[in-house]
């Protein structure tokens, strides 16, 4: 018991230990990101008329005048509490600006994804179950079709289509103009908001609104899912114990949903994980298309105004939750699947 | 051995079991991997699609109608099969097809640049690590994974950021965010090699690492990567395009695909090819480049080749 529990321990320490070392690496990298960029820091807080006196005072004021690794653990200290410096563009903290906006894409990427399992799941499953099939020829396609679509072009072509002509969804943002700030914003997540308010009429639109963007996301999330569930039950059908049910004559459901799919469980959580965090990157230019206020927009209007404190702030925050998913998926994977474990 | 026989044995001679020289081996082999590879039609469909694209690149100024940048502004936004316009034009009134043809040796230029720098950047840093072994392999890896950790696209953004726009800063920033999973093959590669008898044999007639590397593990890591190329191809496509769309990448008023997009999607609602026929294209061309991959992975990587 107690040895087990240590090997646990040392376990979780190699991983603590793993987690610091890729967030060390990742803020190095938006560190040097940070230095080489052609834009003078200094010159666009002083302005160009600046005489020298002020333009060294406020140098040494942002710690520009220090040796590059001591300006390194500076900038650790800050970010480790919190503080990416101000945005120039919105004139606040960054870190509180990626706070008001993250909520945004975490409810439309987790809605994605939803969209991407309970489709992508069964798709792959039906494709392995009837593998060689017609069925399992238009389940290649639609993936396919997915992994070379342009996800920014595709969400245009949903908003002509289901916005521009048919009139189905709701435009660009997350509600309609009227319905905008009506409701008090607690998780910053507006189908949650708009329900723990009881306004029906706003969840109605914000559903209105989101269900585009959410479905193109899902379909990007399902291309992956339905593959990866395709080839892990492939490899579990194929298996003897699987035959072994067969011959003991238990119906062809039974084989299928509860010996060979139980098997395959945590592999596709690990696949949902890694899927989950692509769709928080993958929504950057779906976020562009439908005006939605999320980290992607963020970023970008950040980037085409040189704003280099928002860019950087926001890409530490998406690369940490993408090491954490990682790593959750990882983790999941070796807990539950004894066989990965050693 | 008469004429007669030499033309009745050319296949025999291709499918020959026992071949009588290396070149005999080697030519036998490339003849069955066409014959799997050609038995695949998706696959063949998607070679089709790149010849045409390396075509219509090489011959763009005879094959487009006009100039990509002329502008005419009073026929603007001109509607699909126009005359003189197959596909209409742009809010500029020049000509979308036009545009397209051209901006396809931009596409190619993109991804031939990214399909040299990563593989090429990978295989050092992977053969190097599996090869040297202890604390460089262990460094090495760890910045792999550090690279591998971080969402690309977002990496990306921030390279072209720190960098300037253009399509050299965008190849730049696509390579740098390409090449760590090169650098995992090459290393799984290299390990597998390393300990085989061969190898020792090598050793044993004198040869050093250098040689050892450059004349035999590399050859035997080329397969693996070329199915890895061809199916990040897609993605590559899909990441110019984005950065393009971006107006991170090629700048106006060159056509690249992406930028084409962005430029169109102010007019979306009522001029809606401008945006449509572009993308078009990018889905054209990374989905055959997905199909040509798929294809190969079955001939050059049998051991995954079993879907």
């Amino acid at each position: 018991m107690s040895a087990l529990s240590s090997r646990t321990l040392v376990r979780i320490l190699k991983t603590l230990v793993s987690i610091a070392v890729t967030m060390l690496g990742l803020l190095l990298i938006t560190f040097v990101i940070g230095r080489v960029m052609p834009i003078d820091p200094v010159l666009s807080v002083v302005g160009e008329a600046a005489t020298r006196e002020t333009y060294e005072a406020a140098s040494a004021a942002m710690g520009l005048d220090k040796p590059i690794a001591v300006q390194f653990l500076i900038y650790l200290w800050d970010v480790m509490h919190g503080d990416f410096g101000n945005s120039l563009l919105t004139a606040r903290p960054v870190a509180q600006d990626i706070a008001r906006v993250f909520p945004a894409t975490l409810e439309l990427a987790t809605l994605g994804t939803i969209f991407g399992v309970l489709l992508g799941v069964p798709l792959g499953v039906i494709a392995a179950v009837k593998r060689g099939t017609w069925i399992d020829q238009v389940a290649r396609i639609v993936a396919l079709v997915g992994y070379s679509m342009p996800i920014f072009w595709l969400g245009l072509m949903g908003l002509l289509v289901f916005y521009g002509v048919l009139g189905w969804v709701g435009g660009p943002g997350r509600v309609g103009i009227f319905y905008v700030d009506i409701v008090p914003p607690v998780t910053g997540m507006i189908l949650i908001d708009s329900i723990l308010d009881q306004n029906w009429t706003v969840l109605r639109n914000a559903i209105g609104h989101i269900i585009l963007p959410a479905s193109i996301l899902g379909y990007y999330s399902l291309a992956y899912i339905s593959r990866m569930t395709r080839s892990f039950m492939l490899e579990q059908l194929s298996a003897e114990y699987i035959t072994t049910a067969r011959v003991k004559g238990l119906p062809e459901r039974t084989v299928i949903w509860r010996h060979a799919f139980r098997n395959i469980k945590v592999q596709l959580i690990t696949v949902i994980a890694l899927s989950y965090a692509n769709l928080l990157e993958g929504s950057v230019l779906t976020e562009i298309i439908f005006s939605w206020p999320g980290i992607g927009s963020y970023i970008t209007n950040a980037l085409l105004s040189a704003d280099m404190n928002a860019v950087l702030g926001g890409t530490v925050v998406v690369g940490l939750v993408f090491v954490l998913l990682n790593i959750f998926s990882e983790l999941l994977y070796k807990f539950f699947d004894p066989r990965a474990a050693e | 051995m008469t004429d007669n026989t030499t033309n009745l044995t050319w296949r025999q001679w291709l499918n020959s079991d026992a071949p009588t020289s290396r070149r005999h081996a080697r030519i036998a082999a490339i003849y069955h991997g066409w014959q799997t590879f050609s038995s695949n039609t998706l696959a063949m469909v998607g070679l089709g699609i790149l010849l045409l694209l390396f075509f219509v690149a090489a011959l763009a100024p005879l094959l487009a109608p006009h100039d990509p940048l002329t502008q005419n502004l009073a026929g603007r936004l001109l509607p699909l099969w126009t005359d003189g316009h197959p596909l209409g034009t742009d809010s500029l009134g020049r000509d979308i097809l036009s545009r397209l043809i051209y901006g396809s040796r931009i596409t190619l230029y993109i991804v031939t640049l990214v399909a040299l720098i990563a593989p090429i950047a990978g295989l050092l840093v992977g053969t190097i690590a599996g090869y040297t072994g202890g604390i460089v392999d262990a460094a090495l890896m760890r910045i792999t994974d550090i690279f591998l950790a971080f969402p690309r696209l977002v990496l990306a953004l921030a390279f072209v950021a720190a960098l300037g726009a253009g399509i050299e800063n965008a190849v730049l920033a696509i390579s740098l965010t390409a090449w760590p999973p090169y650098a995992r093959i090459a290393r799984a590669e290299t390990l597998t090699i390393r300990r085989s008898d061969f190898i020792s044999a090598v050793q044993l007639q004198g040869a050093g690492p250098l040689r050892i590397i450059t004349r035999h593990i590399w050859p035997l890591c080329i397969s693996s990567l070329i199915v890895r190329v061809t199916l990040d191809m897609a993605g590559v496509i899909l990441a110019a395009a984005g950065l393009g769309f971006l107006g991170l990448g090629a700048q106006p008023p060159s056509p690249e695909w992406g930028a084409m997009i962005s430029e169109g999607r102010k007019f979306i609602l009522d001029y809606w090819w401008v945006a449509a026929m572009p993308g078009l294209a990018i889905f054209t061309v990374s989905l055959a480049f997905n199909l040509l991959g798929d294809g190969l992975r079955d001939v050059l990587d049998p051991k995954s080749g079993s879907s």
